[in-house]
């Protein structure tokens, strides 16, 4: 229940000339929800979009170090992005369903990576998607419908569908609740306590109170270290590092 | 009085009036300026503008009545029977202005005194006159021409002296009164400020009024033309073989077809070119490449159409004459339906790549971070995410670059040939709307006919059609745009 | 809940370093995709080179011409039979009193260097001189009646076709088929280049002479049509300028935002996009039936582009005046400035450099606009030389984009070449206005 997803080593980034993250170490285990907090341009959603290599779209960014999952570098030449991607699943800050129907939204990951072999193998993961994203009983009679169209907790819910839908083996997600309302917030947070039985969740995430109640561990970013790493409960009560103690009594932020 | 003249005057009244505005403001405040209601040169400025906006005003209007005035009245002067059978009224008035035209020119140069013009008779040798003053006369002058031109210029001495009265008066006018109001309290600012907007208004309006006269301008003469060619035989017409002598038949569906065809053919070219090289430029290429590339891709735009119609003419046309359609068996025209469709379609290149460009753009980074984060590839995220997402905007493009196709002239001229056919085949010469409304339009022709009215009507088509594209295309962008902003 | 397991169950448990057969079509797909869009790159930068190369080639030669030098008596007796000197007499003589000059000057060189050629006569001989010669002779003499009396050297324009076969466009087979040369006229050519009295350099008259007929296309100048269009461009400049700033001012500062707004705004996205001819059947209707101004003339022209760039000039003022922040505008309103001073004082003034910008390449625009202006009689031959203005403003003239076209409807294949060099000059004007526009652009770009 407990073995190790993902494993970094001396991580490294550079944005041009900027060093956005120097030397983390961290080992993120799986079937948790791990989050990574601290104050805004801390490096936390850098290194969450290092491990599905989100970073290779930014022309200006390099990566040092190597990020293992399930013990094979990443970063190794022979690794293709693409299949990563859809080993590492992603929801982002703003919901973003593409501008097509809800079902397209969701098959979209399937249809690309060749996932169903026929038609009723297809709408049979459309439904388990949506609904493990707990969006089933709403969408089930519009599913023809434009995702656009949805509430934002909606959105996101569908974008942790289409995200569910390839079959990842983790869920990063950058801090998927800033941009909705409390009780959304509420729903996609009791999600991902479920996700948790079957994936390796990462959560980036800018308020405390979230970290404490849906992870296990928690991570410290400050000004692109890694502070402290360890079982969320420890971190928030008995911080070992000056900085960590700082931020979670608000004097930093 | 010369209009230079007038010109003249009136401004150095306008300037006049702006320094004596602004003394005698300043002198009734007791020149301290600041017991005045506004700054001393919107005082100057209100004199100025009072003096110069309605004297130019009546002289633009009077410049623009005039003529027709002049005409009008002269016209009636002609008597029937001056009219011989293979003129008309309004030729005989062109030569009556020729000869005027002519008489003044004799003047002007000391030939003859301006009294002794009007006292001319026809016997007294007015071709030989006008031959020694540089203007050439085609035949010996009519005893009705003459007499209409000798009344011609006098009535038009006689409206330049009451215009040159009128506009003087008016601006002299205007600078009193706006100077007689001139007090220490009198908001000078808020009533320049107030002559500025109407300005303004006047100047935005302009462009309703354009598209106002190209209507009217064309609706005009296209309701006298459906007055003399049944309006259905234009539309549903299959021939065009406009004939002089009369009888022609002037069906609009040959040049119809021949537009069309040329614009498809561009479009077929312009379209994929222009959307995957927006795609590469936007999604594949570097910043270095982008800016290198980018640029030289929209020099293809800023090069004048006769430019791409010579190329037709001289380069493309010979090629494809040469190595497709002798080879193939398909015609020996030099310019074909194929010819201008590709050198149009070159020239829609940049048109179709940089608003393509810029709707791509318009789509947000946070979808493609969507679609390359489910493991989709650049070319997957483009085809299933970006162009759908971009589409309507695309679309929008499409309709704008078909618009400026089927209004396309230059390439068409030099490029399609003059030959109205409905035909399949590409490398057959064929005409198009444009190419019909030049060569009806140029040349010497009366203005009368049917064969030179149909250029109207053939200009009013296009111009519908086309607002039609437009008015969709910029639509469809507009909603668009409104969606990712 | 039996589908919490499926995506465990539907998971292909495979590493990441082997590449699927999957991934490996579909990276194929991917390099296939985006060759498709260096292919339409490619041919897009193509198509330029090729059409400039083209446009380069042919057009490059007509800025070189070639001349034959002669030692011309100019006998009193025939070109000033008074003998006092008069101008308005030596005026009286005609081209045909010259041509005789030429063709015995012709003669008694030939003479000279010994030059015969069997089947030549000397009236044929007299061939291998332009048609236009005389003319130019009879300028110079003119311009200068000092040279009556004497015999002076002259460079007069040798025929297009002697032009034509030191250039390459014409040769021994095709003259053999060609009504205007033979081949022993090309022999002659080539004994007089030997002599040193022939050769081909470089041409100022292409640029500042007038258009000449059919049968003398090596006379043929773009001064004319370069005059016409320069007033054009002075008439836009001056009424499109003011008249587009006014009504950006207005739409973008002052108007209410309703309808009728609206409806201008359409209108003036619309009129960019209408055919070019329309604008010509528009300045035909209005400006020289109704409102009976000449035909030909660089007012009607000048009209008639100035509102073709009225929507260019208006887009990129509004662009220009949107760009500036409003913290401008509530600052100067701020301290008490009034709307119209806030705009006329601070906007304007920051949005000077994209008004400019804008404005350059809505002339570059009009420069080469040709369709509007065949409708409104410029596609005439002009000989004169339009008047200075105002008054040269309502004269005849030609324009470049209009002088190209009407060589390149001229029987004789060498105004291809004229029309081709004719093009490139008119390139050589784009260029310097729209790099003055990206100079100015780099120079005072702000970003806010």
């Amino acid at each position: 229940m407990d073995e190790i997803k993902i494993s970094a080593q001396d991580v490294n980034v550079f944005y041009g000339e900027t060093h956005a993250l120097q030397d983390v170490n961290v080992k993120i285990r799986d079937n948790t929800v791990t989050a990574f907090i601290g104050p805004s341009g801390c490096g936390k959603s850098t290194f969450l979009r290092c491990i599905n290599r989100m970073n290779d779209t930014i022309e200006i960014c390099r990566v040092k170090g190597d990020i293992l999952i399930d013990a094979e570098d990443i970063y190794d030449r022979q690794v293709d992005p693409v299949q990563l991607r859809a080993k590492v699943g992603m929801v982002f800050q703003k919901p973003n369903p593409f501008p097509k129907s809800i079902y397209d939204n969701v098959a979209y990951g399937p249809r690309i990576h060749g996932l169903a072999r026929n038609k009723p193998e297809l709408d049979e993961i459309v439904e388990k998607s949506l609904r493990r994203a707990a969006l089933w009983d709403e969408a089930k009679d519009r599913l023809g419908q434009p995702g656009t169209g949805l509430s934002g907790g909606q959105q996101q819910r569908l974008c942790i569908a289409r995200a569910v839908a390839t079959a990842p083996e983790v869920l990063l997600m950058d801090e998927p609740c800033s941009a909705l309302d409390p009780i959304a917030t509420a729903q996609i947070e009791e999600l991902i306590d479920e996700l948790r039985q079957n994936y390796c969740v990462v959560i980036v995430t800018h308020s405390m109170q979230q970290a404490a109640r849906v992870s296990q561990h928690t991570a410290f970013f400050h000004l692109g270290h890694l502070v402290e790493y360890g079982e969320t409960g420890q971190i928030f009560t008995n911080p070992q590092d000056k900085r960590t103690e700082s931020y979670i009594t608000g004097r930093i932020g | 009085m010369p209009l230079l003249w007038l010109f003249a005057i009136l401004l150095a009244l306008t300037l006049a009036g702006y320094g004596a505005g602004r003394r005698r403001a300043v002198a009734s405040a007791g020149g301290d300026i600041r017991r005045l209601h506004s700054r001393p040169i919107y005082y100057g400025l209100n004199v100025a503008l009072a003096a110069l906006v309605p004297a130019l005003l009546v002289l633009f209007v009077w410049l623009l009545i005039q003529p027709v005035v002049v005409e009008s009245r002269v016209s009636g002067l002609i008597p029937e029977i001056a009219i011989s059978d293979s003129t008309t009224r309004s030729l005989v008035m062109s030569d009556v202005r020729r000869l005027a035209d002519g008489l003044d020119a004799v003047v002007e140069q000391g030939e003859i005194g301006s009294d002794a013009v009007q006292g001319l008779q026809v016997g007294d040798e007015i071709r030989a006159l006008l031959g020694r003053a540089g203007v050439a006369l085609a035949s010996d002058v009519q005893p009705a021409v003459l007499a209409a031109a000798q009344r011609y210029r006098m009535i038009s001495a006689r409206g330049d002296l009451a215009r040159s009265i009128a506009v003087l008066l008016l601006a002299v006018a205007g600078l009193v009164f706006a100077l007689s109001r001139i007090s220490r309290d009198f908001r000078a600012r808020n009533r320049v400020e107030r002559a500025v907007l109407a300005l303004l208004i006047g100047a935005a309006s302009i462009a309703i009024l354009t598209t106002g006269g190209i209507v009217l301008s064309m609706l005009f003469e296209t309701v006298n033309f459906f007055g003399q060619y049944p309006a259905r035989d234009f539309f549903f017409g299959t021939t065009w073989s406009p004939n002089f002598r009369g009888n022609s038949q002037l069906g609009i569906l040959p040049l119809l077809w021949g537009t069309l065809y040329i614009s498809f053919i561009a479009l077929l070219l312009a379209v994929p070119v222009g959307l995957f090289s927006a795609i590469y430029l936007s999604e594949y290429a570097g910043p270095r490449v982008r800016t290198l590339i980018k640029p030289l891709i929209e020099v293809l735009a800023g090069i004048p159409t006769i430019v791409y119609g010579l190329f037709a003419l001289v380069t493309v046309g010979p090629l494809l004459r040469d190595y497709f359609a002798q080879p193939l068996g398909l015609g020996s025209s030099g310019s074909s339906v194929m010819t201008a469709g590709l050198v149009m379609g070159i020239m829609l290149i940049p048109f179709v790549s940089s608003l393509s460009d810029d709707v791509i753009n318009a789509v947000p980074q946070t979808m493609r971070d969507g679609s390359y984060a489910l493991g989709a590839t650049k070319s997957e995220t483009i085809q299933q995410v970006i162009v759908p997402a971009a589409l309507p905007g695309i679309v929008g493009a499409i309709l704008l670059a078909a618009s400026r196709a089927i209004g396309e002239t230059m390439i068409v001229v030099l490029g399609a040939g003059a030959a109205a056919k409905l035909d399949l085949n590409p490398f057959e010469a064929m005409t198009t709307i444009t190419v019909k409304i030049v060569s009806q339009l140029t040349g010497d022709t009366d203005f009368a006919s049917p064969e030179t009215m149909v250029a109207f009507a053939l200009g009013l088509t296009l111009f519908v059609i086309t607002l039609a594209l437009n008015v969709v295309a910029l639509i469809i962008v507009r909603k668009y745009r409104e969606q990712y902003e | 809940m039996t589908d919490i397991a499926l995506g465990r169950a539907l998971r292909l448990k495979t590493s990441l370093l082997d590449q699927s057969s999957r991934t490996r079509k579909r990276n194929f797909a991917e390099k296939r995709f985006e060759l498709y869009g260096m292919a339409a790159v490619a041919f897009g930068l193509l198509a330029l080179v090729v059409l400039l190369t083209t446009i380069l080639g042919n057009g490059l030669s007509s800025f070189r011409q070639t001349f034959v030098t002669l030692q011309i008596e100019l006998p009193q007796a025939k070109l000033d039979k008074s003998g006092t000197g008069d101008l308005e007499a030596i005026k009286k003589v005609s081209t045909f009193g010259y041509a005789p000059l030429i063709d015995t000057a012709l003669e008694q060189t030939m003479a000279q260097l010994g030059i015969t050629i069997d089947g030549l006569s000397a009236k044929q001989a007299a061939g291998i001189i332009s048609k236009e010669a005389p003319a130019k002779l009879r300028d110079a003499v003119i311009a200068n009646p000092a040279l009556i009396g004497t015999v002076h050297e002259f460079r007069l324009l040798a025929n297009g076709r002697i032009d034509g076969y030191y250039k390459g466009a014409v040769t021994m087979v095709s003259a053999t088929r060609d009504a205007n040369v033979s081949p022993e006229l090309l022999i002659l050519a080539d004994a007089l280049k030997a002599a040193g009295l022939l050769a081909t350099s470089l041409n100022p008259g292409f640029i500042t002479d007038s258009d000449a007929s059919d049968q003398r296309p090596e006379a043929a100048g773009l001064g004319v049509a370069i005059l016409g269009s320069l007033y054009m461009m002075m008439i836009v400049l001056v009424l499109a300028l003011p008249i587009g700033v006014a009504a950006s001012i207005y739409l973008e500062e002052f108007a209410p935002k309703n309808r009728w707004t609206d409806v201008i705004e359409v209108n003036i996205s619309n009129l960019a996009a209408v055919p070019s001819i329309v604008f010509g059947i528009l300045g035909l209707a209005i400006f020289i039936n109704f409102a009976g101004l000449p035909q030909s003339a660089p007012i009607v022209g000048g009209l008639v582009l100035t509102l073709m760039t009225l929507p260019t000039i208006i887009i990129a003022t509004r662009a220009s005046l949107k760009s500036v922040p409003p913290s401008i505008r509530d600052a100067a309103l701020g301290v008490g400035a009034s709307k119209m001073q806030a705009v006329f004082h601070h906007v304007l003034p920051l949005a000077a450099p994209g008004i400019l910008t804008g404005t350059i390449i809505g002339l570059a625009q009009a420069l080469g606009e040709t369709a509007p202006l065949l409708l409104i009689g410029m596609v005439a031959f002009v000989k004169e030389f339009p008047g200075a203005p105002p008054e040269g403003f309502f004269d005849p003239a030609s324009a470049l984009p209009v002088q190209i076209f009407n060589w390149t409807q001229r029987a004789d294949p060498a105004f291809v070449e004229r029309a081709s060099g004719a093009i490139i000059v008119l390139l050589v004007f784009l260029i310097a206005m729209n790099t003055v526009a990206v100079l100015l652009r780099r120079r005072f770009e702000r970003r806010w």
